[in-house]
């Protein structure tokens, strides 16, 4: 029981605001994709376009190759878990997960039958007769995911509903919530502006910002090979230098040229921006000639158990980090001390530093 | 009471508990008390008063059910004879008039607070407030005037109707509903705002994403409203049906407008018996019959919905 869901040049205005702009993605079946973005970025609105409480301006939103126009939320074969879970509160447990059953005529018995087994499956067992108030926010987290599975959708919904529960939680939840979805085989889409939850859930990511795709990949390339400044800036830390391209290939910055790898349309007149990751940057107090290296000095060291970033300033001003991975035999250098920042070109990506010119491949 | 010193000083909170001790004692606790005392009085002559013959007595009570006549009926073109008090038949009848017209009040506005807690943009609901309480400014008096002029035969109505050709005739408006038609139009009319804030109220703390929930899971409009809307709404329409049921007993204007010939109104029962037979001792028992059937009313309704008293008060 799973489908495919394909959006094309799928666009949403709301009184002259443009919520999503064409947008063209497909999403394969039995898959875990993932819309990341900002509030605001029209990630919800695409999510309540294939639910079918809002139709598309212009574009179709096809599940199962089928077109889905014209047909109301309650014959889609989607079912959405809401951000604040919308359980119904004056029905219990049992009730509230096969209440979709009872929609379709079940019986009492057959409908109490559905709801132990999908107890199970969510492993919440002995709560059937409980009232939603009754519960913890894990536990309603679980009743809502029994409740949407009941009616055996082909595609599930989910609209950021990690972001109520405690650190912790949310992260145990990431990891029952792909195994429910790799158990049952239905095709999640995901709505989410936790990155790391993205990253770690997701087979595939879409990020998403002003109503645009700007990169649609696998996590490991949304976070290494980020389509544009955007992307990079959103996903994970960076060191950030202005400057451009020179006739060599090299990115000339106030702070010297450096040899890069260049990014999806960059070119010498585009503005670009060179991005390096914290972790792909080594301290070394004597750099060999030739190498990315950046004079600086350690302001501060903040010690995170499993690794340390260590921020430094370079001669102009500009704040850099670092993360080392912790290791008592080598430490990192004390407050105060001078050294270089070096990176290899591989680790110094040259991007786009508008977040509208990139269209990743989907 | 401590807190209360605190802050308004021993002279001010004197004033204030005294003032609501004054009110509540001798303009809501003493003319109940006595009429309720007087109500187990025989009505008699003033030398007899505190005289061989003032007993009390259950009488008054029982007057509404003593020498029955048998008086043929018919419900529903069912045709029965039952020995009954014509002031028991038309007790009964005020009773069950006023569950229809609760009801009635309760069909209509579900759906209009349902459109205005919900579904109107905010920005016209200030309108449509305005439309519905301008009414409210008007007197009881003249509002249940307006519907006699109406509903009267070849009045307004009826005129507009034939002109355009959906009547031929003159329409006796309120003799339908065994002649209580006019009564329930009016009370429905007078008291219906009465029933639309207490479920617009309960509707507007309504979470859509429920509704949307619901309607996600497959559920048509009918069953949203059955299993999510209306369970949620339940404190605002029992306490909406309290009110509209209490006030339609207890209406006067209202019936003594809009009655057609063969209806009668209970209050009016009361009122004959107070001042045209000058009979204070029976018309208080009645009148407290009709309190007890109104408290009997409440108790049944919180038991049909499930609601305690405090959520009726909310």
């Amino acid at each position: 029981m799973t489908a495919s869901v394909e959006l094309r040049g799928v666009s949403m205005d709301f009184d002259k605001y443009r919520a999503v702009d064409n947008v063209s993605v497909k999403i394969n079946p039995g898959e875990f994709f993932s819309f990341l973005g900002p509030s605001g970025c029209g990630k919800t609105t695409i999510l309540r376009m294939v639910s079918g409480f809002i139709e598309p301006t212009e574009g179709q939103v096809l599940i199962s190759e089928k077109d889905m126009r014209g047909i109301g939320p309650n014959k889609r074969p989607t079912a959405m878990i809401f951000q604040n879970l919308a359980l119904f509160p004056l029905m219990n447990v049992w009730e509230n997960i096969s209440f979709g059953l009872e929609v379709r005529g079940a019986s009492k018995l057959e409908r109490r039958k559905k709801a132990d087994e999908l107890l199970e499956l969510v492993e919440l067992p002995g709560v059937a007769d409980r009232f939603p108030s009754q519960l913890s926010g894990g536990q309603r987290q679980r009743v809502a995911i029994a409740r949407a599975l009941a009616v055996e959708p082909k595609v599930m919904l989910l609209d950021e509903p990690l972001s109520a529960l405690d650190l912790k939680l949310r992260q145990h939840m990431r990891s029952e919530l792909r195994a429910i979805q790799k158990r049952t085989q239905v095709t999640f889409i995901y709505i989410t502006h936790d990155q790391g939850e993205a990253l770690a859930m997701s087979d595939r990511v879409a990020v998403m910002s002003r109503g645009l795709i700007q990169q649609v990949d696998v996590p490991q390339n949304i976070y290494n090979k980020p389509a544009n400044g955007f992307v990079a800036g959103f996903v994970g830390e960076n060191n950030v230098f202005d400057g451009a391209l020179t006739e060599g290939g090299k990115f000339s910055t106030d702070v010297g040229a450096f040899a890069v790898t260049k990014g999806f349309g960059v070119s010498r007149t585009a503005r670009c921006k060179l991005y390096v990751r914290p972790e792909n940057v080594l301290l070394v107090t004597k750099p060999k000639s030739g190498s990315n290296a950046v004079a600086a000095h350690v302001e501060d060291i903040s010690f995170e158990g499993n690794f340390a970033v260590v921020h430094l300033r370079d001669k102009t001003g500009r704040k850099l980090s670092v993360e080392m991975r912790n290791d008592p035999a080598h430490l990192p250098p004390g407050i105060g001390a001078s050294t270089h920042v070096v990176f290899a070109a591989e680790n110094a990506r040259v991007l786009l530093a508008s977040d509208i010119a990139a269209y990743g491949k989907a | 009471m401590k807190e209360m010193l605190r802050r308004y000083g021993f002279s001010l909170s004197t004033v204030a508990v005294l003032l609501t001790a004054f009110w509540l004692l001798t303009l809501v606790i003493l003319p109940y008390l006595h009429l309720f005392l007087e109500s187990f009085r025989p009505y008699l002559i003033v030398k007899e008063i505190g005289g061989v013959k003032d007993v009390f007595t259950f009488e008054n009570y029982l007057s509404i059910i003593r020498n029955p006549t048998w008086t043929p009926r018919e419900v529903f073109g069912f045709q029965f004879s039952t020995p009954m008090t014509i002031h028991l038949w038309v007790f009964l009848l005020t009773i069950f008039f006023s569950c229809i017209a609760t009801f009635v009040a309760v069909a209509t506005c579900y759906p209009m607070a349902y459109f205005m807690a919900k579904i109107l943009p905010p920005k016209s609901l200030a309108v449509y407030w305005m439309i519905l309480i301008i009414p409210l400014w008007v007197s009881e008096l003249m509002r249940a005037f307006a519907w006699f002029i109406l509903l009267t035969f070849k009045g307004p109505l009826t005129v507009i109707l034939i002109d355009v050709g959906l009547l031929s005739d003159g329409v006796r408006w309120t003799w339908y509903l065994w002649g209580y038609s006019g009564v329930v139009l009016a009370l429905v009319y007078v008291y219906i705002l009465f029933m639309l804030f207490p479920i617009y109220n309960s509707m507007t703390s309504l979470d859509m994403n429920q509704v949307e929930a619901a309607r996600d899971l497959g559920s048509p409009s009918w069953r949203t409203h059955l299993r999510v809307v209306l369970p949620h709404c339940k404190p605002g329409i029992a306490s909406g049906c309290v009110m509209v049921f209490m006030l339609s007993v207890g209406s006067l204007l209202v019936p003594g407008y809009l009655n057609s010939p063969s209806s009668q109104w209970f209050t009016e029962v009361i009122y004959a018996r107070m001042f045209e037979q000058n009979d204070w001792n029976g018309g208080a028992a009645y009148a407290f019959l009709m309190v007890f059937a109104c408290m009997i009313f409440v108790t049944l309704a919180m038991r049909v919905f499930r609601v305690g008293l405090a959520d009726i008060a909310k």
